[in-house]
């Protein structure tokens, strides 16, 4: 009983540690918000630019459906990628603890009784929160507005489901592949091509730049061994229904796999860098 | 027999560092081979401190100072050696430890640059798990103290240096440390903020017992503040003991100023030589440094043989003292390299 008792406190306090840091970075966050406002305006450019492309392939091409998709279709997906991205983007995670690593201001976490990946995770909650506040309104206006290319409407409440829990795990998916490539910044300090290569991966394989399914077997074979689809097809690929619903839940492990391999590799390279840099520099 | 609060044991520290050649074309050549120096910044320290002891940390740049804090708190590991604070080793940065220590650097920021310094503050509480009433005790009493009540709401970007460093040393002390180590904590600040810091420390060191080692390259802060001075350059302790002490150990001069009752001829210059340097010359005064044994017979010779309107006998600055230490000790060793500090 005793042990118990003197636990919880423990744990509870733990709790409200992340739960102010949360709220702390939430105030900092919101101090920027002429920033924030344009950043959510600007998401909607490239998507523009993407559907003119598509409406142009379309018309070259003389079809009215490429593969699965039709024209509207490509929109909706477009769209969709859109709020999976919203979820699994991190911008400036990577460089941001390289810097930190180079300037010196990590040592603030070996100093304090706290984690640097808890601290960093929680700040990027707030971070993408405090995003989803300002940009709910223009999201679901611009969605309502294009109703019209859902052909489908809404899916069924599991699919739904299932869709909710691929973004959330998108968005931890992003963050510790982006939280293991910024750590790297231990062993070359400099990590700023490496981010770039990642981006271009990312762009291309995550289907961002194209619905995944039109890619030819062997490229989708390919596609489907790496993580990068989970960032913004998969989702998508959910909530449109283009994956057949009994073979959902099965994507989810696979990417519940990966999610755990990157949190693996996060926490190995954080132990191995602060070691490397205590040993060498600091 | 009872251990030392903190002790350092044949501590050393090596770094390797990356040398660039000058020019394009070494450069390029870095591309393929890296050419390492090993550089020691800290050569050996072995050293004890009590409880409740202000130490301070002397040395020129490069020295090994704040590699040595560094050491202590576990940001780095030595190369060899060993230390205990508190009974732990710094470097296997414990949960405990970190409770118990803070770390001051000058020259870094912790607090949050565009949040009022109070939201760093609640953060802190939360880290280090300090009870709201402990925390609001400690806060009130060292805004007081500070005098920061009114800048605890400021963004923190929006102070100046000095009322920033005091909200460092604020959020340092929040979780009530029982060993603080300062880095040049009055760097780059103005005489009255500096005396304000000082004030401060010092009051709080006496009340609290607290243990703080300070590097500081402003002697006031050392004279005002510590009774122990360890002269640390070249990686190794020149010397350890107190403050005046220092000026006894390391030199035996005496600067000797004598103001004249008649004009100073060439032939007096000529005849004071010989008992020592003639370091400033104003008239109708004359500093002299002289051996300390000789000042009673040279008094002697010249009040006989001149008019002195006013005589002063006096140590030599202690800047210069220690300067004198800092320079002998990068001749003895001036074929090894040394490390600029800080990264």
């Amino acid at each position: 009983m005793a042990t118990v008792t003197s636990g919880q406190p423990y744990h509870g306090s733990r709790v409200k540690t992340w739960w102010t840091i949360l709220k702390i970075s939430l105030e900092e966050r919101f101090v920027y918000r002429g920033d924030f406002a344009l950043g959510t305006l600007m998401r909607f450019l490239p998507i523009i630019t993407q559907v003119f492309l598509w409406y142009a392939i379309f018309a070259a091409s003389g079809k009215s459906q490429i593969e699965a998709y039709t024209k509207k279709g490509v929109v909706a997906y477009f769209m969709l990628t859109m709020i999976s991205r919203a979820f699994s983007s991190m911008p400036g995670l990577c460089s941001g603890i390289a810097l930190q690593v180079r300037d010196g201001e990590i040592k603030k976490y070996l100093i304090q009784p706290i984690d640097l990946i808890g601290f960093l995770l929680i700040t990027r909650v707030a971070h993408k929160l405090c995003y989803y506040v300002i940009a709910l309104i223009p999201f679901a206006f611009v969605f309502f507005l294009c109703r019209g290319f859902f052909e489908n409407g809404w899916p069924q409440a599991s699919i739904l489901c299932a869709y909710f829990l691929s973004l959330v795990m998108g968005f931890l998916l992003g963050f510790f592949i982006e939280a293991s490539l910024g750590l790297v910044s231990f062993w070359f300090l400099e990590v700023t091509s490496l981010v770039f290569v990642y981006n271009l991966l990312n762009f291309f394989l995550s289907g961002h730049m194209f619905p995944l399914d039109l890619l030819p077997d062997w490229a989708s074979e390919f596609v489907n061994l790496l993580p990068f689809q989970y960032l913004a097809y998969y989702p998508a690929a959910i909530f449109l229904g283009t994956i057949p619903p009994e073979q959902v839940w099965l994507g989810l492990a696979v990417e519940a796999c990966w999610l755990i391999a990157f949190i693996i590799i996060a926490r190995v390279m954080l132990n191995r860098g602060i070691r490397r840099y205590s040993g060498f520099g600091g | 027999m009872p251990m030392a609060l903190i002790e350092l044991h044949n501590l050393q520290k090596t770094y390797r560092v990356y040398q660039k050649k000058e020019g394009l074309r070494a450069s390029i050549k870095g591309l393929f081979k890296r050419t390492h120096k090993e550089v020691q910044a800290v050569k050996g320290i072995n050293l004890e401190v009590e409880q409740g002891e202000f130490v301070a940390f002397l040395g020129p740049n490069g020295a090994g100072k704040t590699t040595t804090l560094k050491l202590l708190s576990g940001v780095i590991h030595p190369t060899s050696g060993t230390a205990s604070v508190m009974g732990y080793t710094p470097w296997e940065r414990e949960n405990d430890y970190r409770r118990r220590f803070a770390l001051v650097m000058g020259q870094k920021n912790q607090l949050w640059w565009d949040l009022p310094a109070q939201e760093s503050f609640r953060l802190h509480q939360q880290i280090y798990g300090i009870d709201t009433q402990q925390f609001q005790n400690t806060l009130d009493e060292l805004s007081d103290l500070l005098g920061l009540r009114k800048l605890l709401s400021q963004p923190v970007r929006e102070l100046s240096l000095g009322e920033r460093m005091k909200m460092e040393l604020t959020a340092a002390l929040l979780h009530s440390p029982e060993v603080l180590f300062l880095d040049e904590p009055t760097i780059g600040l103005d005489v009255v903020a500096q005396h304000n810091i000082q004030q401060f420390l010092k009051y709080y060191q006496e009340k609290r017992k607290i243990t703080i080692l300070l590097t500081s390259h402003y002697m006031k802060d050392v004279a005002a503040l510590c009774k122990r001075v360890v002269i640390i350059a070249d990686g190794r302790i020149q010397y350890d003991g107190s403050l005046s002490g220092i000026i006894d150990e390391t030199t035996n001069r005496k600067l000797v100023t004598l103001q004249f009752a008649n004009p100073i001829t060439d032939s007096l210059l000529e005849s004071l030589k010989r008992f020592g340097d003639i370091v400033q010359q104003e008239a109708p005064r004359v500093t002299l440094e002289v051996t300390r044994d000789d000042v009673p017979a040279m008094l002697t010779a010249i009040l006989d043989a001149h008019d002195i309107d006013d005589l002063i006998v006096e140590e030599p600055p202690l800047e210069d003292v220690i300067a004198d230490v800092f320079a002998r000790v990068s001749k003895a060793s001036d074929e090894e390299p040394s490390l600029d500090e800080g990264s």
